[in-house]
């Protein structure tokens, strides 16, 4: 393996995927996934309070209190995520409209409180901003992905642009409906592990 | 690491502090730009209930504009129904002012759980390309389930006829009340009837499936799994187009109109251009 730092930032994406491996997050995965651009604001904004969450938390790290710990994780994540909110009330008004209330819901996000709790509060802040980015990035390939199928399957488009064109519109393509329903994304994130176990043998669960 | 009992409580409170001025912070600063895509975005959704716009269609700010040329905001009084011209129309906040009880009254007894009343109200014609008023987009708002509903509905110009209606905010559960936003039920809307002759407001979602606008004027479908808010949606209608909503204005716009067609009968050669100065001075 390469130097420590590109370890922290690579593993998260397929060695040991927050939603794959760690099956974290996976309620907004089912919820935001229907297009790309929300889909990829949400990994944007999950990026942002994940970074910023574990570099701030392990600055604090030795001074924070272990028995208020949790609350003291809790309230800089919740703040991060109102900030993350603002912002795209501000710059991208269309697209969190659409997200509505899964912004907010990042503050539950259990990657995030996850990683702080495991990786932010026993490292240092630059290891742990990469460990966030990494673990941001591990959960947007998989959103990305997803999304990816349902759009062009469920709705025959690819970022808003008709790459099947659907009966509905005059073309060939008949949607394929549970694609627009959270069922599509279960079984797009299942295919995906089942996918990721095949080729990385030791993330099988020992059957007991 | 065991820390005492005043750390932690200095420790808590230091964080609060600092969380707070950062969230603080970013509202305040970005309130502005949150403001101006609130009120495009409510322009917006004039465009839609009046057709002008589709959902799907992504918009510049220039692009809404431009189509808000043929728009005009009128201010009205409600209970007169006549035209409120020292009314900022840009500026007003209808909710504020109804909150308020030097610009309100209380409101007549209601399914749609309003408390107060404005006293005023903006409303936009739509202008066709001649100067005259084609269509007339109501703000309208009430309870559904959980939340209010706040909307636009767009008459035709005979103020009977439903040219649409469309939700810009609400709270109900996404996928059973929330389908008030899908399309498909929205397209249900335009031909039907929502007053009868006498002026009086009759439209309604029922439960099921109703004909088509020809067959079936006074009923629209309701959204399955969502009968609340679907009675939610009656109820509103029925409210802003009765008599405590715009039932005057709608009375006094109608008589407009068919004095401006007697009149049209009476000088068949009279100019459009003094005509739609006539008609927007009533």
């Amino acid at each position: 393996m390469a130097t420590p730092a590109k370890k922290v930032l690579l593993d998260p994406l397929f060695e040991n995927n927050p939603i794959a491996l760690q099956v974290l997050g996976i309620c907004s995965a089912l919820a935001v996934t229907t297009k790309m651009d929300t889909a990829l604001v949400m990994c944007g904004a999950v990026i942002f309070v994940l970074t910023l969450s574990n570099f701030s938390i392990s600055l604090l790290r030795n001074q924070i209190p272990t028995s208020i710990r949790i609350i003291v994780q809790l309230t800089i994540i919740a703040s991060l995520v109102i900030v993350a909110d603002q912002l795209l009330k501000a710059y991208l008004f269309e697209i969190s409209k659409q997200l509505s209330v899964f912004v907010g819901l990042i503050i539950t996000n259990c990657i995030i409180m996850g990683r702080a709790e495991a990786y932010a509060m026993q490292n240092g802040p630059s290891s742990s901003l990469i460990d966030g980015i990494g673990n941001g990035l591990g959960y947007s390939l998989i959103l990305i992905a997803t999304a990816l199928l349902r759009e062009l399957f469920g709705a025959g488009k690819i970022f808003g642009y008709v790459v099947l064109p659907s009966v509905n519109e005059g073309g060939w393509y008949y949607p394929n409906g549970i694609m627009v329903s959270s069922a599509g994304a279960f079984f797009i994130i299942g295919l995906f592990i089942w996918a990721l176990r095949v080729w990385k043998q030791d993330q099988v669960e020992e059957e007991g | 690491m065991q820390h005492s009992v005043k750390y932690t409580l200095l420790f808590a409170a230091a964080v609060c502090v600092v969380c707070a001025i950062l969230v603080s912070s970013s509202a305040v600063s970005l309130s502005e730009l949150q403001q101006a895509n609130a009120r495009l975005d409510k322009m917006k959704n004039v465009l839609m209930a009046a057709g002008l716009a589709e959902a799907t269609e992504r918009l510049s700010a220039e692009d809404i504009n431009e189509r808000f040329r043929t728009i005009e905001a009128v201010a009205i009084e409600l209970e007169t129904g006549l035209p409120a011209p020292d009314i900022d129309t840009a500026a007003y906040d209808q909710r504020k002012a109804a909150a308020d009880p030097d610009t309100s009254r209380e409101a007549p007894p209601n399914l749609s759980v309003i408390k107060r009343l404005p006293h005023h109200a903006v409303v936009y014609q739509v202008l066709n390309n001649r100067g005259e008023v084609s269509m007339l987009v109501l703000p309208v708002e009430g309870y559904g389930l959980w939340s209010t509903l706040y909307g636009f509905l767009a008459l035709d110009a005979d103020t009977r006829t439903i040219r649409g209606l469309t939700y810009y905010q609400h709270l109900e559960t996404p996928g059973l009340g929330g389908e008030v936003d899908n399309p498909s039920w929205k397209a249900l809307w335009p031909g039907r009837v929502a007053l009868d002759d006498t002026g009086s407001p009759v439209i309604s979602v029922i439960k099921g499936r109703a004909g088509s606008p020809q067959e079936d004027p006074y009923q629209v479908d309701g959204l399955s799994g969502a009968t609340i808010t679907s009675r939610g949606v009656t109820n509103m209608l029925r409210f802003w187009l009765g008599e405590a909503g715009f039932g005057p204005y709608l009375t006094r716009f109608r008589e407009s109109q068919t004095s401006t067609m007697k009149a049209e009968e009476e000088s068949s050669d009279g100019d459009t251009g003094e005509k739609s100065i006539a008609r927007s001075a009533l």
